[in-house]
């Protein structure tokens, strides 16, 4: 555990007012201030600090303790022990543990003492960080929210799952409903950094993304794939099975159908969101294949099909 | 995303945060949260709270008047757009980069 120099931490010398504390406390906090820094861990940090070096040097007695062992806290308990047991000897020692450091002041409304340094913990207890300063209000603080993303493949959107995931440490286990779009954020309440004086904990914000498909395209709702057809089959008229994202379906082929014809799948698309059964259309745009590696014989009756 | 359409009392809100009911108006008149009026009685809606903490803090424990909350509400908002198109962008070029 590391001694803090909370006058280095608001810039400030030993001898600095109250009023100095105050101001250097405000100046500092509007630079640092989580509400100002969304998503900064490192002003957030600073934040605390700032706030850490207040709570002592804004509260009178919190100072004096502070500039009277300064550097040597940690004996400061003996020496506290060892003092009162030569007052009672009737003898005293000016020796010792005198104070290191200038003081500043500043009152903490915003942090408890769980957001304290184990240095201010061990120095002014658990407790003292909360609501030391006695100010207007004991201000509580929403937990700072964070943010994640997460790339799933277009199959994997496609169905209701379950991904667990860690972030902080935390593991989270989330549902992912089907037909969550690219780009689209979930909120997860709760799931944030924890509250300050018992306030709520932040939210947890997931954006997705959607890995593009090779076979599927999706715009909306809607899915689009290119089918490849053979010659025959797109003259003659016939069945053609196809893939969907929920499986083989078998198409019947209107006769003397056109390449680059579309065709509609109602309800074969992709699932809406948060609609269960509903879902969008599967469009099939038809590729047609010219037939390659003609017998003579083949490309003979070709011939004379051009010619009729 | 949730959206509460719990309608809480100015009132209610002053006495919990401690807060003069100006300052709630003077915010309703930087557009910075939308007062609800029922039947002569102000409301405000559940869902805005989180963004009357946040101005409550800006004004009462950093001192910051209300024209400079309405340009730091304005321009936070443009700080977590772009921060939201940076991880987006950053989100792509890690697909891009395991594809080449």
């Amino acid at each position: 555990m590391e001694f803090i120099d909370y006058y280095k931490v608001l810039g400030l010398d030993k001898n600095a007012s109250q009023d100095d504390v105050k101001k250097a406390y405000r100046k500092l906090a509007r630079k640092h201030h989580p509400d100002l820094n969304p998503n900064d861990k490192e002003a957030n940090k600073k934040f605390q600090q700032i706030n850490e070096a207040n709570e002592v040097l804004s509260d009178p007695e919190k100072r004096k303790k502070y500039d009277q062992y300064g550097k040597d806290w940690q004996h400061a308990e003996e020496f506290e022990k060892a003092k009162q047991h030569q007052q009672r000897s009737g003898y005293s020692s000016n020796e010792g543990y005198g104070g290191g450091f200038g003081g500043g002041n500043f009152s903490s409304e915003d942090f408890s003492s769980g957001d304290f340094s184990d240095f201010f913990n061990s120095m002014f207890g658990s407790a003292a960080g909360a609501g030391g300063g006695g100010g207007r209000r004991q201000a509580q603080f929403k937990g700072q929210d964070y943010n994640a993303e997460l790339t799933i493949t277009l199959k994997e959107a496609f169905t209701t799952h379950k991904r667990t995931f860690t972030i902080h440490d935390k593991n989270v286990r989330i549902t992912v409903p089907a037909g969550i779009a690219d780009g689209q954020t979930i909120k997860l309440k709760g799931y944030g950094a924890p509250g300050l004086n018992g306030g709520p904990a932040g939210d947890l914000y997931i954006t997705f993304h959607i890995e593009e498909d090779n076979t599927f395209k999706r715009f909306g709702n809607d899915l689009y794939a290119t089918v490849e057809l053979d010659l025959y089959t797109a003259v003659l008229g016939g069945e053609k099975t196809i893939d969907t994202m929920d499986g083989k379906v078998k198409l019947k082929v209107n006769a003397e159908t056109q390449n680059g014809t579309k065709t509609r799948l109602k309800e074969k698309g992709f699932p809406i969101y948060k609609e269960e059964g509903k879902f969008g259309d599967l469009i099939i745009t038809w590729n047609i294949k010219i037939p390659t590696g003609l017998t003579e014989k083949q490309k003979e009756l070709f011939r004379a099909l051009s010619q009729s | 995303m949730h959206t509460s359409k719990e309608l809480i009392p100015q009132e209610a809100c002053c006495t919990q945060y401690n807060i003069e009911v100006s300052f709630i108006r003077q915010l309703s008149e930087y557009g910075l949260i939308d007062i609800v009026t029922v039947e002569e009685k102000s409301f405000i809606h559940g869902d805005q709270l989180n963004e009357l903490e946040k101005f409550i803090r800006l004004h009462y424990d950093l001192d910051i008047n209300m024209e400079g909350i309405d340009a730091i509400a304005h321009l936070l908002t443009k700080v977590r757009n772009l921060q939201s198109e940076v991880s987006h962008l950053k989100t792509r070029l890690q697909i891009f980069n395991a594809d080449v």
